[in-house]
């Protein structure tokens, strides 16, 4: 890997910020984080993926000092911050709620941390000044909370947890009220905040789109664990079981059973009455084996002639057909009854497109097109 | 039609029971004492006519309160007495307040009733029990006595210290209610940011739980300030013959001296003193709901 990409995962001489060591999180006798490792590195954008209810916010409290762990520690730069009092530690969290103090103006939210460092005035006014011109609410400086939009509310949030430049920047589904434009725009803002001020962040949503767009590393989380932790091209292009592949993104999962028929490269048997499919696969399979075909809606082509180099065809009739603007999925039932979607870019106008509702085609997809997986 | 039967419902409430009977009062107060019945002069009839009836009112009862410092003394203690025993209930209800707020939500009805519970019972015949705990021979004296705190009884019935006790303990119920309403309101997630932000938890208390409940506070302290400082009741019972408040001379001069124009003009002083709190007290409140909607 050339050394401009960052990447200090890969790097075994590289120390974590963070360290999450066999951390369970037990909460009378329900356990909401379970025997969890994880390590974030130093300017990390790192996401915490997960449905509601599946442990990030306990994760994201355990790091601001509001809960501790039933078992195992945490480290932060190489200390055990597990007996260290919130205040005490260089971590700040952006809550979910935004959690602003409503008898504050905005300024003196954004000062109220600053001013507990008892710094000289004038720094805290720079300091302030600052964080309001990088998140432009200049203008709003003077009112209360409950004065300004809910956009502006969570950019004061932002600017509050940042203004003491901590080592690591908490945010719990900072975007969760934002409409889908304003949240992309400040998606961007918060990677060039990132950028700027070399801050690791630590996120936490539950929009797959959002992980993947800022992160640099995503953990897709269930039930306490961590079912997968890479980068969003890897989670999208590899997922590790099928939980995965079906939360990130569209995904066709087809169950059979594999047999191998070459270093690599297997049968998938999921039909009597229909050809196997075959998919490379750098994960052994044993024969027999139970497993699940995993391809991307994108990575399906439809054509109404069966096509000839294809290593995978299969026919259908078109059931539905969803046009969402730029591209168009197309939802195909094969004669069993087994539904199959394929995604295209509408490059021509939507009038003038090949294949229309109970058209008879035929899907087609590499052997490298879909992933194996075995659960 | 029936939108002004809506709003004219409370205008007549108030005409009725509030202003009729003080416009009454302070008629009397512009009165001359008389050996007759009712106890004072002059009656309106209309054989005389209005402007007759009329010029026989005078300020004199309110010039005689001035000249006489018994009353301004009065007034003096009395809001002396209302004040230290408001700060006073304070500092006990805003603990228990505290803690109903973080108790466990299963627990919280059942604390709200034990607050509300002394309700249940003569207001007259708690303030008689009193008596009976902090007399000389009382429970709390024979308690004290009995494990060997004190050698010789304290003297705490008639005394001030006595309606210190008996108005915090009356009132109390009046200062924890809003200050809870406050506190049950407060987003248990600002005080988490606070620390976050690096408060000490006795700082996040003075920066962020104190000034969110301070609407509660200032409710609370004008519920007890104001009916303790016409409170009579408690001085009379409690107080000894060194306790001076309003509420106890405007008993005599109606009860004792039958001196109804100069009790009453004791009492339109008394009401106008208490016009200053009430309107803050309003105030307050519509401030309040402007901050909340
Ligand atoms: N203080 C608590 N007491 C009991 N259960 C809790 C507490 N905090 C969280 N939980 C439970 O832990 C689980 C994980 O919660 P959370 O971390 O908030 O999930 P999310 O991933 O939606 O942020 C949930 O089932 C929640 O009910
Ligand atoms: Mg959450």
């Amino acid at each position: 890997m050339p050394a401009s990409v960052f990447a200090p995962w890969n790097d075994p001489s590289e120390k974590p910020l963070i360290r999450f060591r066999n951390v369970t999180k037990r909460f009378g006798d329900f356990t909401a984080i379970d025997d969890l490792s994880l390590d974030i590195f130093e300017r990390e954008f790192f996401a915490l993926l997960g449905p509601s209810g599946c442990g990030k916010t306990t994760m994201m409290r355990m790091l601001a000092g509001f809960e501790s762990p039933s078992d195992g520690s945490i480290e932060l730069a190489g200390q055990d911050i597990v007996s260290v009092p919130p205040n005490k530690r260089a971590v700040n969290m952006m809550f979910q709620s935004y959690a602003l103090f409503p008898h504050l103006t905005i300024w003196d939210n954004i000062a109220f941390g600053l001013r507990r460092d008892k710094r000289p005035k004038l720094d805290i006014a720079d300091r302030v000044e600052e964080m309001l011109k990088l998140t432009r609410l200049e203008k709003f400086a003077r009112r209360k909370p409950h004065q300004i939009s809910g956009g502006q509310r969570q950019r004061v949030a932002l600017a509050r947890s940042l203004a003491k430049a901590p080592k690591l920047l908490l945010l719990d589904e900072p975007l969760g009220a934002l409409d889908k434009k304003l949240r992309q725009d400040t998606q961007f803002e918060l990677m060039d905040i990132q950028e700027k001020t070399g801050t690791t962040f630590v996120i936490v949503t539950h929009d797959q789109e959002e992980a993947m767009t800022v992160a640099s590393r995503v953990a897709v989380m269930d039930e306490g664990r961590l079912i997968q932790v890479a980068t969003p091209d890897a989670i999208y292009e590899a997922p590790n079981s099928v939980y995965v592949a079906d939360f990130i993104g569209d995904v066709n999962i087809i169950a059979g059973i594999a047999s191998s028929t070459g270093p690599g490269r297997y049968k998938i048997a999921w039909r009597e009455d229909q050809a196997p499919f075959v998919a490379m696969s750098d994960k052994p399979f044993s024969e027999g084996a139970e497993c699940y075909l995993a391809i991307r809606p994108e990575k399906v082509q439809i054509s109404a002639q069966k096509p000839d180099e294809a290593a995978n065809t299969v026919q259908g009739t078109v059931l539905d057909i969803a046009y969402l603007g730029n591209i168009s999925t197309y939802i195909v039932e094969l004669a069993n009854g087994t539904q199959i979607k394929a995604q295209i870019a509408n490059t021509r106008r939507i009038s003038n497109r090949s294949f229309t509702w109970e058209d008879t085609v035929w899907l087609s997809w590499s052997d490298t097109a879909g992933i194996l997986l075995d659960g | 039609m029936r939108r002004f039967a809506l709003i004219a419902v409370p205008y007549i409430w108030l005409l009725a029971l509030f202003l009729v009977p003080f416009l009454i009062v302070f008629k009397i107060s512009l009165s001359d004492i008389a050996l007759a019945r009712p106890p004072y002069m002059p009656q309106f009839s209309w054989a005389d006519g209005v402007w007759d009836f009329l010029s026989q009112l005078d300020l004199e009862n309110f010039t005689f309160l001035a000249s006489d410092d018994l009353y301004w003394k009065a007034y003096l203690s009395s809001l002396k007495i209302a004040l230290t025993s408001t700060v006073i209930t304070l500092f006990v209800a805003y603990p228990i307040a505290y803690g109903m707020a973080r108790a466990p939500q299963e627990w919280r009805p059942t604390l709200m009733m034990l607050v509300i519970l002394p309700f249940w019972t003569s207001f007259l015949i708690r303030v008689y029990s009193w008596m009976g705990i902090l007399s000389n021979e009382g429970f709390l004296n024979q308690f004290l006595l009995g494990i060997g705190a004190i050698s010789e009884p304290l003297t705490i019935l008639n005394t001030n210290s006595a309606v210190y006790i008996g108005i915090v303990y009356t009132y109390l119920p009046f200062m924890i209610l809003p200050i809870y309403a406050a506190l049950d309101r407060l987003d248990a997630s600002l005080i988490e940011a606070a620390e976050d932000l690096g408060c000490s938890r006795l700082q996040a208390f003075w920066l962020v739980t104190i000034p969110l409940s301070k609407n509660g506070i200032i409710a609370g302290s004008f519920l007890v300030f104001i009916p303790a400082l016409g409170e009579f009741v408690i001085p009379s019972l409690l107080g000894g013959s060194g306790t001076l408040m309003i509420g106890k001379v405007l008993w005599e001069e109606f009860f004792n001296n039958r001196d109804w124009p100069v009790a009453s003009a004791v009492a339109v002083v008394l009401l106008l003193i208490l016009i200053i709190p009430i309107v803050l007290f309003q105030r307050n409140q519509q401030k309040q709901s402007e901050e909340e909607s």
